[in-house]
């Protein structure tokens, strides 16, 4: 009995060698590493990262997809073997389709079998035209590295950050969207090689025009900050948000809000986080006047660490928090941000 | 101007949520559905369409029978006509192509969907819809106007807006901001009366893969209690957030 089974386990290890030799030559794990203004997005390390993860599961090496961006080199440190260099005028302003079809061009070009992105609204937008052209499956919200390679299963967020699903993915190719800041950024350090790559695209890749950007510039957003500064209704008016943010500023923070303050038209719909808004996945998150529906705290579940301030004791998010200071946020705030201006005069 | 709205069937904002049979399946005891939020602002939007540019509004889900009261809801508000596919939604890809069918044989020049349903989350049907019936496409879409052909079109960006300029046939996600919340209308009791008369049309779906499957789910993890600090010893929190949580 014994024998049999170590034939067929030898049969199996052959079998499973052979095959991956096979496949072995032009594989690769491919990551789309995202830029803005030839600069790589924080996400573009994160994504990187999580492709060499793979590559390794895999035995396959990660090439990366960058598109007009500056300094290749970079990725290397995060474990890519190979940039595909895109450099394309046409591409300077960010278009869904065009640059979906450039990197579905350059899965094809590379045989990738596996392809790994990040979750900013642009990503998430090229996303399911790359998952339609590709004929793949897509799994995004994906907050950690995959279960098991066979079957594929990763594990995501779902019901809006109420719960996690474990999600298996059948396609020949298959389409990872990583949540910001749950993988994180991790050195392995290897040495890239870069490759030029002219896609081919035609004027129907640019049938949605971008007309006008209006985007706050030198400023956190929600999605790539580090911490966010998030205020409710407690704070009573639009005019008082001067210390929401101020606050903000001395941490380097993004500033959001709560639905009800979006709702009233206190602060724009772009600030609103929670079920319905965006979702938070900061490393620390301050919640002022809210008192924490069910909805918000869904929506921020995924930050680190989360600090409440309110008057009332029974909120609900000081079940939510990590740490919480119950008390009136006209004063608290200010005195927080004058020991916060301390804080980093000491640790400057 | 004929215009389709995607509808999802989802578990209400309020909803706890549970899973059973060794937590394979949301438990949907005791769960109020209703219509997927983002989709309510995009149905909303196509009634602003049909009252002051004349547009047809029809209304689309993919769902077993007792989909039918969410779908009934949206006939109350002013859709003209439903269609249910009779099928579980449960891949983002194969609900994309159970709605290409409807949209190729219904020739509608918008389609209107939430970026994302609240339950499942995946953010992909819009698009994968869009680029299977090459129809043009614009995500997380906080405001669309229409003018003839051609489309003017906001759409939410990291840290911002970005105004998009497209022509129809075209697919939007939509969110928020195609109309507020104060615009978002409750049916009263002639639009019920109405709605029970209006076509609910049950279509079998088309054969098609799921490249992927929910085959677990968990709830997070219970958290430790919160740790309080004194108002009057901000200094603590300081320390606290420096040293024990090291977030600044």
């Amino acid at each position: 009995m014994l024998r049999i089974l170590t034939n067929w386990s030898i049969y199996y290890i052959t079998k499973l060698k052979s095959f991956k030799n096979q496949n072995q030559k032009n594989m690769s794990v491919l990551v789309y590493t995202e830029s803005d203004k030839g600069k790589f997005k924080k996400n573009a390390f994160e994504v990187a990262s999580y492709a060499y993860k793979v590559a390794q599961e895999l035995g396959e090496t990660v090439t990366a997809i960058s598109i007009n961006s500056d300094n290749e080199d970079s990725l290397g440190t995060y474990g890519v073997s190979k940039v595909v260099k895109v450099t394309n005028e046409q591409l300077g302003t960010f278009n869904a389709k065009a640059y979906a079809n450039a990197i579905a061009q350059v899965a094809e070009a590379e045989s990738a079998k596996v392809i790994i992105i990040s979750s900013s609204a642009d990503t998430k937008f090229l996303a399911p035209i790359l998952t339609a052209k590709l004929n793949a499956g897509y799994v995004p919200n994906v907050v950690a590295a995959p279960e098991s390679t066979s079957p594929f299963v990763v594990k995501r967020t779902a019901f809006s950050n109420k719960g996690f699903a474990h999600t298996a993915i059948s396609s020949e190719i298959k389409i990872i969207g990583v949540s910001n800041n749950a993988y994180g950024a991790h050195e392995n350090t290897v040495s890239a090689s870069v490759e030029d790559f002219s896609p081919s695209l035609s004027d129907s890749d640019f049938a949605t025009k971008s007309v006008e950007v209006d985007k706050v510039v030198g400023k956190a957003t929600i999605a790539d900050a580090d911490v966010v500064v998030s205020g409710g209704r407690g704070l009573k008016g639009p005019e008082n948000w001067g210390m929401i943010e101020e606050l903000a500023d001395v941490l380097g923070a993004a500033t959001a809000c709560s639905k009800p303050v979006s709702d009233l038209g206190w602060r724009s719909h772009g600030e609103h986080v929670g079920q319905t808004g965006k979702p938070v996945a900061s490393n620390l998150y301050i919640a002022i006047g809210i008192s924490g529906a069910i909805q918000h705290l869904a929506g921020v579940s995924a930050s680190k660490t989360k600090v409440v301030i309110n008057n009332d004791p029974e909120a609900p998010f000081f079940k939510a928090a990590d740490y919480g200071i119950v008390g009136d946020a006209f004063e608290v705030v200010p005195k927080l941000i004058e020991k916060l201006k301390e804080f980093k005069a000491q640790n400057a | 101007m004929k215009i389709l709205v995607c509808i999802s069937n989802v578990p209400d904002t309020t909803s706890k949520i549970n899973f059973t049979e060794g937590d394979t399946k949301f438990d949907t005891n005791g769960v109020q559905f209703v219509i997927n939020p983002n989709d309510e602002f995009g149905l909303t939007r196509a009634m602003w369409f049909k009252e002051k540019q004349a547009a047809t509004v029809h209304v689309v889900t993919v769902g077993g029978a007792q989909t039918e009261p969410t779908i009934r809801k949206a006939l109350a508000i002013g859709a003209d006509e439903a269609i249910r596919i009779n099928a579980e939604p449960t891949d983002g890809f194969f609900v994309a192509r159970q709605l290409a069918e409807v949209v190729k044989n219904g020739g509608y020049d918008l389609v209107i969907a939430g970026r994302e349903s609240i339950d499942y989350n995946g953010g992909m049907v819009p698009g994968i819809l869009a680029t299977l019936l090459d129809m043009n496409f614009v995500n997380t879409c906080i405001s669309l106007e229409i003018d003839g052909t051609n489309a003017i079109a906001m759409r939410e960006i990291d840290g911002g807006k970005e105004k998009i300029s497209t022509t129809l046939p075209l697919v939007i996600g939509g969110q928020k901001g195609l109309v507020e919340e104060s615009d978002l209308r409750i049916p009263n009791m002639r639009g019920i009366m109405m709605a029970r008369k209006k076509a609910l049309n049950v279509v079998e779906p088309v054969e098609a893969p799921k490249p992927t499957e929910d085959q677990k789910f968990e709830k997070p993890a219970a958290k430790g209690p919160v740790k309080l600090v004194d108002a009057e010893n901000i200094d603590e929190l300081v320390n606290l957030l420096h040293n024990e949580a090291k977030v600044i």
